[in-house]
């Protein structure tokens, strides 16, 4: 790891450690008394330290290793979005295909450095097979709503989250050997977003934003959280190729994404009749919970680097 | 010897590629003697439901599977026999003197627990088929033991009937609570009230 990386690990740590100092002393002045709130919030926070933990092997072990992190992600994040997207049985052979073959195969062009296969793999060539081995089974029944769910899942989950790790294939002049710091970047100023979101709502939140699609983002969270981790965001420039200007607008534009990307995934869970898409994170509900920004910003991140900066 | 082996791996391979996620609603898991009693759409429901038990219950609790399926092959008798301890019944009556749920009244006697699937075969379709009568008989002859029904949510989708290739979707094993025959309640209207008691706990589809 370079001194960048310790030192932006250093910072991380540091928050985490002032986070679980704050979570304890809320703790302490309950005096014991259960409160649901504490007790979710010092729960996010222990999920957050194991996070920090695997992210950071992943990066000291390089980039094979981010890239295998992301495959992990990926095939956790399709399970629960397929999990709770009904299928028939004749979709067997589709979604065979989206778990043992356009999962590995987008990650591994990946590593193998093939844009112009990764970046049209799943819209167009996956795209058209599904259909073809959905159809096989000779089932009509809700057959484009079928076909659209394994899609749509394909698309949120692997192709979309595929793009935090392409970030790596980039080749930026003057940034050589340091893409994963515009992972560490893209990560940081999402999550922080949310975290910011989520702390500004918990204490200056009045105004419901988008009652009927997640009933806990407010207008107060939206507008503090975004405008600090976009600041943050400015503040992160020297681990960027960007200028502090480029580097606040960006990581604005990020957080607006992932803003939009936390409403249209809550709108899918509420139509299900779910609260979370998982339960593997504590605290935080499933993967998808925890990426469901990520995989609204990461694409656009990505084609925005790609066609300014390299 | 390798028994606690295989079965170890069976279960495990079964919680990793599902999930196997328990919900406990109606009842904590507890070392009392029960029948649990479930929905069945694959051969691997048993073993699921087996998996996500905890370990000191596994080892009091005995699945009932049909003999025909199980005894046709040395594999299928290896691991029904001597991986799960299964209780094997005869679903096609070849003795009509020989009552069918013998062996299942001898376990009970013995104090195990059971696993049961009272629709009789398996389901490829939503919901339950209607109960067969055994559940009732076993619940007569033994009023002491906990009926407990339980929900097993997706295996239909991660083994479709006639396919191999699991499909890594998570699963989700609902327990609910107790059910005990009613006063002056016939067996119709308990197989009806027991199978509504096991569909209530099963997630609802949009």
């Amino acid at each position: 790891m370079d001194r960048y990386t310790l030192m932006l690990f250093g910072g991380i740590g540091a928050i985490l450690v002032l986070a679980s100092l704050i979570g304890f002393i809320l703790r302490l002045r309950t005096k014991g008394a259960p409160n649901s709130v504490i007790d979710n919030l010092n729960a996010r926070i222990n999920a957050w330290w194991i996070m920090v933990l695997v992210i950071g092997v992943a990066f000291w072990l390089g980039n094979a290793a981010v890239i295998l992190l992301f495959y992990a992600v990926s095939f956790y994040a399709l399970r629960e979005f397929l999990t709770l997207t009904p299928t028939r049985r004749s979709d067997y052979p589709a979604l065979v295909a989206a778990f043992y073959l356009a999962l590995p195969l987008q990650y591994l062009l990946i590593y193998y450095d093939w844009y112009g296969l990764f970046s049209i793999f799943i819209p167009v060539y996956v795209f058209l097979l599904l259909p073809i081995l959905a159809s096989l089974g000779g089932d009509s029944t809700h057959f484009l709503e079928r076909a659209s769910k394994v899609q749509w899942g394909l698309m949120i989950a692997v192709f979309c989250i595929s793009f935090v790790p392409a970030l790596l294939t980039l080749d930026i002049a003057g940034f050589e050997g340091r893409n994963l710091l515009l992972i560490a970047y893209l990560v940081i100023v999402v999550q922080l977003s949310d975290v910011l979101q989520y702390v500004c709502g918990k204490l200056f939140g009045k105004h419901k934003i988008a009652p009927n699609l997640s009933p806990s983002k407010t207008v107060e969270g939206f507008v503090g959280g975004i405008f600090l981790a976009s600041l943050i965001g400015g503040a992160l420039w020297w681990i960027t190729p960007f200028n502090p200007w480029q580097s606040f607008l960006i990581a604005l534009l990020i957080n607006l994404l992932g803003f939009a990307g936390g409403i249209v995934m809550s709108a899918i869970k509420r139509d299900r009749g779910v609260k979370d898409w998982g339960h593997m994170i504590e605290g935080h509900g499933g993967m998808l919970d925890r990426l469901d920004s990520v995989c609204f910003a990461a694409p656009i991140f990505f084609h925005l680097v790609r066609y300014w900066w390299t | 010897m390798f028994e606690p082996v295989v079965a170890n791996l069976i279960t495990s391979a079964a919680r990793m590629v599902t999930g196997a996620r328990s919900l406990w609603l109606g009842c904590a898991p507890t070392p009392v003697q029960r029948i649990y009693f479930a929905n069945h759409s694959s051969h691997g429901d048993f073993v699921l439901l087996w998996a996500s038990l905890p370990p000191a219950l596994r080892k009091l609790t005995r699945p009932v599977a049909g003999s025909d399926y199980w005894q046709t092959s040395p594999v299928r008798r290896y691991i029904i026999n001597r991986v799960f301890n299964g209780v094997l019944v005869d679903r096609e009556r070849k003795d009509p003197a020989y009552n069918p749920l013998q062996p299942m009244l001898d376990a009970l006697e013995n104090g195990d627990s059971l696993i049961i699937f009272p629709e009789g075969t398996r389901n490829p379709e939503e919901g339950l088929l209607p109960f067969k009568s055994g559940i009732y008989h076993l619940m007569k002859n033994h009023p002491e033991v906990e009926v407990i029904p339980v929900w097993i949510a997706n295996l239909n989708r991660v083994m479709p009937k006639g396919r191999v290739l699991p499909l890594p979707l998570l699963c989700t094993t609902s327990f609910g609570a107790p059910l005990c025959i009613e006063e002056g309640e016939s067996k119709e209207q308990f197989l009806e009230r027991s199978r509504a008691a096991l569909l209530a706990l099963a997630p609802e589809h949009v």
